[in-house]
């Protein structure tokens, strides 16, 4: 197939935020995450553990904690003191209420997601009720006493409310909104030793059991109704920070500030008998820093820690069969794309949270053998810094394929600046008079000759903005799909002749535009799964689209229909191997030059799908192994020669966070080793380990 | 592990069942179909059910008066039902028949005890006399005399078996407490009639046979609660005499101190019996239970409770057990499975793998303690001096066949055959036994070989122990004097064999073998069979071995004298020790050693006996070990080629081992110097280039270290080559 030359790229120093707090919704079975920037995250497990929603994070706006309410609503709330409902088609904050008890630290919805209980820094527990059209309305005030409310939990029957707040525990009777219980969870440390005991959790049972994590890295399990302490487990020196309950109530899951994870099951105390206790049965250490939130699903354990990773880790015992959906996951890095290239300029622009960097990428005048280093005769260069103004975070960014305009999009603004290279100096201008639009934009794409810009918007609609030289544009039309949505579209894809563009909403719709006549053209069939990337080829127009259950489809956009290789894929089925890879495609390039190569890539691996090659073809016992370019490399040539087929795997870059071809010979690939993610996080709990 | 399943009810056996003298149930007897029964009642009505339907499938009665006398059986060739009424006439009838009165009729001349009906075979009429027809023969004239073979005897159990197609028919008499065992079979004209041991104060209540390898095996349910089992060998010389028949234990019906009271039982596989009866533990009411017991492990494998009592009556086909509970006829369907420590440990393997030695298969070793016991049997007979086994022996002796030549038999014959006569027997034995589990019966013949080896100096067995220690059955505490008797001989090739196979040498025997390795000269060695698997990829042993010699000669370094150095006395070119390049010994000494090498020791055990080792074979052996050592060395990964070649840490062992026990003696030793000297140059060599590689792994660690930094650095362009 020949040999690339790859910028191989480590600069883009971006550091996730740190997971704050996570809530699981069953039915839909879809986790909310939030982030310790304000970000919220949605991710559907039932597409393949995707990265569905995202809104971006604000500056003021901390979310201590998420709640799903009234079926699939989202509230999040946090020290600001407001209670936020998030628009989850408009992807960002909807309607906020303020709690009128200072900032807020916990908050929990009851079994049916009526009501929402908040628990303030006054030390107050106020209800309100979730109402049926959007928003939340106050309802009453619970017995308030004096100390911050860090945690909250609503008795399954919605009768009681177990709250903690530093070194006691608080029953509180929802009808009356007295105190029923109160509970010191330090009386027994003596005086002289006393130190502030903060329960950082609570979980309130159907039994009537509370369970308590603390700073003091106990599990204590209190009878409410006596206000005994009924089993104590210690399971950390440093602090239990987080606590779940499985729906069934026999197993829950405890975080601690060691970066363990530790699973407690209600167990019988002898085989076949009735009395049972709860157990310390599994400890996982997934995480180096704190684990601020777990989740405890039927199936799994999920952990969320201020190094940035969400873990899933499938509990064997309830899983049905080994295989896929047994393996452990674990994601740091956003299912989406914050790197956009200039291809022509050899620019690279990265997207972090409020501020913008482009970089010009290196260049050498040496050829050299396969896994050579070559020496550089230019080094890369950081050519700007663009800070985003306010407290907004970016929620996307486009640069355009000449290197000469960079765009980005906040919540409320969309700026647009002009980029003038002479020699190596570099200036730069925002573009005035930008033309007002329904912000925020979730996509934005520029066309291959750089003179249009493309802006995904909500209700499925795109913006499409002529560009001017020397530094001016114009609103040239909105498109929208005709039969209307509410979903706000998240990927965008233009085609090099600049007559089409294909746009995904919220819902998963491909809408195909034509652009000649600002014309909706097609539809492409609805799969039942997320689009995570698209593009379309440069000579052949066909769009070709990933999906998050790692299938692959190509659709001929002037025939209006899947090509004869997807047809033949389909038919023949893909490998079980690139099935069961863990990330979503997240971008998809193609060779200018042979009509037949598409560049693909995850988080792991880089792929050079050749389509005039046979598709490694699934055996039904699945025995056939999807051989890849280092086992390639390896073998002899008539060995080579058998195994050769479409999907050329190279797992060299990791992680991966953006790889494209800049030309036939020419690939550029942005990694961000975890070493230097966890180098850039604050120290985690000191621990003593073995022979240091 | 046997184990009772479901159960369900076949019919009820309401007052409609219970017509005639006794209401109850005459017998079940299989029908033509493996899912069919015949029941016959104590009344005037046979039955046919189809067992999985739970249904009837046809009912015949004789007329009012008549009684069934004998259970009704089926024809399984012929697809009829015989019948018996009043004791003399005889019915035959098919399926469509209706009416029993106009079916075939034939009155005999004799009372019918019982008709048993075999697979492929004409089925057989037991009279009360009995005497037994054939049923075609009978028919033939159905009038006929009917010999009267036992005198004022009552018949209480009849059997009928097919061995090699000859069917078989025991049963049991008895006679004012005593019980006889006649064994007829019907076309041989032969009869034999057994007296069976008696016990005191108990009686056999139930009686059940299998036939295997032409032996019965009679199984007695006595009274005092136990089960005893009974051989009789079919294969006896016609003999009028009266022979007693010992009894041996099987099963002791007592589960932790209650008693189980047998009523009666079925032998479902060689080590399973299961059997009905009361329960009665002490104080407390008795209540009747099925159980099926492990008769190896004398174990209770199942049980179940049958609170509404039983007629003590118990059939069994096809896994399925038949019995009356209360007042229906109940079916209970079982599962048994081949028992073994193995499966009860859970760790069978499939029975049926290759490798039939690495456990022991049950089922032959049962035939094998059938033997064993038979042989206890006979030696009992022996002792008291019974005319008949002293007969059977020799002709065992006389006439070697190998079906009935038994391991104990082979044993009296080891005593005084000729050699040839003796492995003749054991390539036979050899041949026939695929019995997996030889060891025990093995090591017996082995140790009495080896005990006429040390009487009769010419007897030597040698091939039938190479064969035998080849399949790696053996250990040395198995036949201790095995290895003894070889180095007596000087079998090197035995003792090679032993030393790879044995895993339990004592260091003194190993010493021995070293010794007398080292001491026989090569040119002895070069006629012998030596397995050189060992050295062959190392030691050059073309035919040109001479012309290589010479060269060595030209080279100024003489071979000879090193090969017999043994019994070289005085060893002047020691200034040419220090040659490494050639194997001081022959490639068969060198294998010999190689085995030696091989076997397990500890040094404390093993240095005292070194120390015993003459200084010039110590010399000798010490060469091939530093000639080993620098063989070792060539290669990088510092092994030998080839099998069983021995590894660096062996060698570098015993060269320790051997420098430890001969200090003294190799400092004195003149002809050692120059070994030693050349040794230790090279020990040095190599310790000094151990440091030295110590010294680069160092700066390659580092090296690696420096590759990693620059792996971490933000910006680079490589080459990426995707095939």
């Amino acid at each position: 197939m020949g040999e690339f030359e790859v910028h191989r790229v480590r600069f883009f120093g971006l550091v996730p935020a740190g997971v704050r707090c996570m809530a699981y919704q069953h039915n839909g079975r879809r986790l909310a995450l939030a982030r310790t920037d304000g970000a919220v995250e949605v991710y559907n497990f039932a597409a393949n553990y995707y990265m569905e929603k995202a809104i971006p994070g604000h500056q003021t706006r901390s979310v201590e904690a998420l709640c799903w309410a009234a079926g699939e609503r989202l509230f999040g709330a946090g020290l600001s003191g407001d209670i936020t409902e998030y628009d989850l088609e408009r992807l960002r904050p909807a309607r906020a209420v303020d709690g009128f008890g200072g900032p807020i630290w916990s908050m929990a919805a009851n079994n049916d997601g009526t009501r929402l209980a908040i628990g303030c820094e006054d030390g107050s527990v106020k209800l309100f009720q979730v109402v049926p059209g959007g928003g939340v309305q106050f309802e009453k005030n619970l017995d308030r006493q004096k100390g911050r409310v860090l945690c909250l939990s609503w008795h399954p029957s919605g009768t009681h409310l177990a709250a903690g707040s530093i070194d006691f525990i608080r029953v509180l009777d929802v009808h009356s909104g007295r105190t029923a219980q109160r509970i010191m969870v330090n009386c027994h440390v003596p005086k002289s030793k006393k130190r502030e005991c903060v329960v950082w959790s609570i979980a309130f049972l159907s039994s009537g059991t509370v369970i308590s994590s603390d700073s003091f890295g106990r599990v204590q399990f209190w009878d409410w109704e006596r206000g005994t302490l009924q089993d104590s487990h210690t399971v950390s020196s440093s602090a239990a920070l987080s606590l779940a309950v499985s729906e069934k109530e026999d197993s829950i899951v405890v975080g601690t500030s060691a970066g363990a994870t530790y699973q407690f099951q209600l167990l019988p105390v002898k085989a076949g008998g009735q009395e049972k206790r709860w157990v310390r049965t599994k400890p996982f250490q997934h995480h180096t820093h704190d684990v601020r939130a777990v989740v405890h699903t039927p199936t799994a354990l999920i952990s969320g820690g201020l190094d940035a990773q969400l873990v899933i880790r499938p509990l064997m015992e309830k899983v049905q069969k080994k295989g896929y959906d047994a393996a452990l996951r674990k994601f740091t890095l956003p299912h989406r794309r914050l790197v956009s290239c200039a291809r022509k300029a050899r620019l690279l622009l990265f997207q972090f949270s409020q501020h913008l960097e482009l970089w010009r990428l290196g260049s050498t005048n040496k050829t050299g053998k396969d896994g050579e280093t070559l020496p550089l005769s230019r080094m890369p260069e950081h050519l700007l810094q663009l800070k985003s103004k306010g407290p907004e975070h970016i929620y996307c960014s486009c640069v355009s394929p000449c290197g000469s305009w960079i765009a980005y999009s906040t919540a409320s603004r969309f700026h647009l600046y002009r980029v003038q290279h002479e020699g190596d100096s570099i200036s730069v201008k925002k573009v005035p008079g930008v033309p007002k639009l329904l912000l925020p934009a979730y996509q934005l794409q520029c066309a291959s000759d750089s003179g249009r810009l493309f802006i995904a918007s909500d209700r499925g609609s795109v913006h499409v903005v002529q560009l001017l030289e020397p530094g001016g544009c114009k609103h040239l039309h909105t498109l929208r799909p005709p039969a209307g949505t509410r979903e706000a579209v998240y990927l965008l894809a233009s085609s090099a002749d600049g007559n089409w563009l294909a746009a995904v909403s919220g819902d998963w719709e491909v809408h195909v535009y034509s652009l000649k006549h600002f014309k909706h053209h097609c539809t492409v069939p609805t799969y039942s799964c997320a689009v995570t990337a698209l593009a379309i080829h440069p000579t052949t127009n066909n769009l070709f689209i990933s999906y998050s259950d790692q299938q692959l489809f190509e659709f001929s956009i002037p025939e209006k229909q899947y090509t004869a290789w997807s047809r033949a894929v389909q038919n023949s089925g893909l490998h079980k191997l690139w099935l069961e890879r863990d990330s979503p495609i997240t971008h998809i390039a193609f060779n200018p030059k042979n009509t037949s190569q598409v560049l693909l890539h995850d988080v792991y691996m880089l792929c050079v799908l050749d389509k005039s090659l046979p598709c490694p073809q699934p055996l039904p016992d699945d025995s056939a192994v999807l051989v890849n370019q280092s086992t390639l490399k390896q073998l002899s040539e008539p060995a080579r020669r058998r195994q050769l087929h479409a999907f050329k795997i190279c797992k060299k870059f990791q992680p991966l966070l953006f790889a494209d071809l800049l030309d036939e010979r020419c690939l550029v690939t942005v990694e961000r080793p975890a070493l230097d993610i966890s180098a850039q996080l604050p120290p985690p709990v000191q621990q003593k380990k073995f022979g240091t | 592990m046997a184990a009772l399943c479901e159960a369900f009810t076949l019919c009820g056996l309401g007052p409609a069942g219970g017509v005639g003298l006794g209401s109850g149930l005459l017998a079940l007897e299989p029908g033509a179909d493996p899912d069919h029964v015949l029941l016959t009642d104590r009344g005037r009505t046979t039955t046919l059910f189809k067992v999985s339907d739970q249904k009837p499938l046809g009912c015949w009665s004789v007329k009012h008066g008549q009684i069934i006398t004998c259970p009704v059986v089926c024809n399984f060739e012929t697809h009829e039902y015989i019948a018996v009424h009043d004791n003399k006439v005889l019915r035959i009838w098919k399926d469509e028949d209706v009416n029993l009165d106009k079916v075939f009729k034939a009155t005999l001349s004799a009372e019918v005890y019982r008709i048993h009906s075999l697979p492929h075979a004409e089925p057989l009429v037991l009279f009360k006399g009995g005497g037994v027809r054939t049923l075609d023969v009978l028919l033939e004239a159905p009038q006929q005399e009917i010999e009267n073979v036992i005198s004022d005897e009552v018949i209480k159990w009849s059997e009928a078996f097919l061995e090699s197609r000859q069917p078989v028919l025991i049963f049991v008499t008895e006679k004012d407490g005593d019980f006889f065992v006649y064994v007829q079979k019907p076309k041989m004209r032969s009869l034999h009639k057994y007296k069976l041991e008696q016990q005191e104060l108990c009686n056999p209540l139930s009686f059940t046979a299998y036939i295997k390898k032409q032996i019965i095996t009679l199984l007695c349910l006595y009274s005092s609660d136990s089960v005893y089992k009974v051989l009789i060998p079919l294969q006896q010389s016609s003999e009028e005499e009266e022979q007693t028949l010992s009894k041996s234990l099987l099963l002791n019906l007592s589960i932790s101190g209650s008693v189980l009271k047998g009523t009666s039982f079925v032998v479902l596989d060689k080590d399973h019996v299961a059997v009905l009866g009361s329960l009665a533990a002490s104080g407390e009411e008795s209540k009747e239970c099925l159980t099926i017991w492990n008769t190896k492990f004398q174990t209770l494998q199942a049980s179940k409770e049958l609170p509404l009592g039983t007629s003590g009556q118990l059939w069994c086909y096809g896994e399925k057990f038949f019995f009356t509970h209360g007042k229906v006829l109940t079916v209970v369907i079982y599962k048994c499975e081949t028992s073994s420590l193995a499966a009860a440990v859970g760790k069978l393997k499939d029975s049926q793998t290759s490798d039939l030695s690495s456990f022991v298969n049950w089922n032959t070793l049962g035939d094998e303690e059938l033997l064993v016991s038979l042989q206890s049997q006979q030696s009992v007979a022996l002792k008291s001096e019974s005319k008949m086994t002293l007969r059977s022996k020799k002709s065992t002796v006389a006439n070697i066949q190998p079906d009935t030549s038994t391991v104990g038999q082979f044993l009296l014959s080891i005593k005084d055959a000729s050699t040839a006569a003796v492995e003749d027997q054991l390539r036979q034995l050899l041949s026939k036994a695929q019995m997996p589990d030889f060891q025990a019966a093995i090591g017996c013949i082995i140790s009495a070989l080896i005990n006429r080896c040390k009487t009769d100096p010419k007897f030597y067995p040698r091939n039938f122990l190479v064969q035998m220690i080849q399949k790696g059955e053996l250990s040395y505490s198995l036949c201790p004097d095995l290895m003894a008797v070889a180095l007596e001989k000087k079998d090197v090739h035995l003792l090679q064999i032993c030393l790879q196979r044995f895993p339990d040498i004592p260091e003194e025997i190993t010493y021995a073998c070293l010794k007398v390795f080292l001491s026989i000269s090569d040119d002895y060695l070069e006629r012998t069979d030596v397995n050189l698997e060992s050295v062959i990829s190392y030691i050059d042993i073309e035919p040109n071995n001479k012309e290589v010699k010479t060269e060595v000669v030209e080279n100024g370094f003489s071979t000879e004298l090193e090969e017999d150095g043994c019994d070289v006395t005085g060893m002047k070119e020691t200034h040419m020790m220090d040659s490494v390049e050639f194997c001081p010994v022959g490639p068969q000494k060198a294998a010999l050693l190689n085995a030696v090498l091989h076997s397990a020791y500890s040094e404390t055990f093993l240095l005292p006996h070194l120390k015993d080792l003459p200084a010039q074979q110590a010399v000798l052996f010490l060469r091939y070990l530093h000639y080993l050592y620098v063989k070792c060395s060539e290669k990088i990964n510092t092994t030998l080629p080839g099998i069983l070649s021995p590894t660096i840490s062996q060698i570098m062992d015993w060269m320790c081992l051997l420098l430890d026990a001969h200090f003294t003696v190799m400092v004195m030793l003149p002809e050692a110097k120059g070994l030693l000297s050349s040794m230790h140059r090279f020990v040095r060599a190599q310790v000094r280039l151990y440091s030295e590689l110590n010294k680069i792994e160092g700066s390659l660690q580092e090296l690696q270290r420096i590759k990693c930094q620059k792996h971490s650095q933000a910006y680079s362009i490589e080459v990426l080559e995707l095939i």
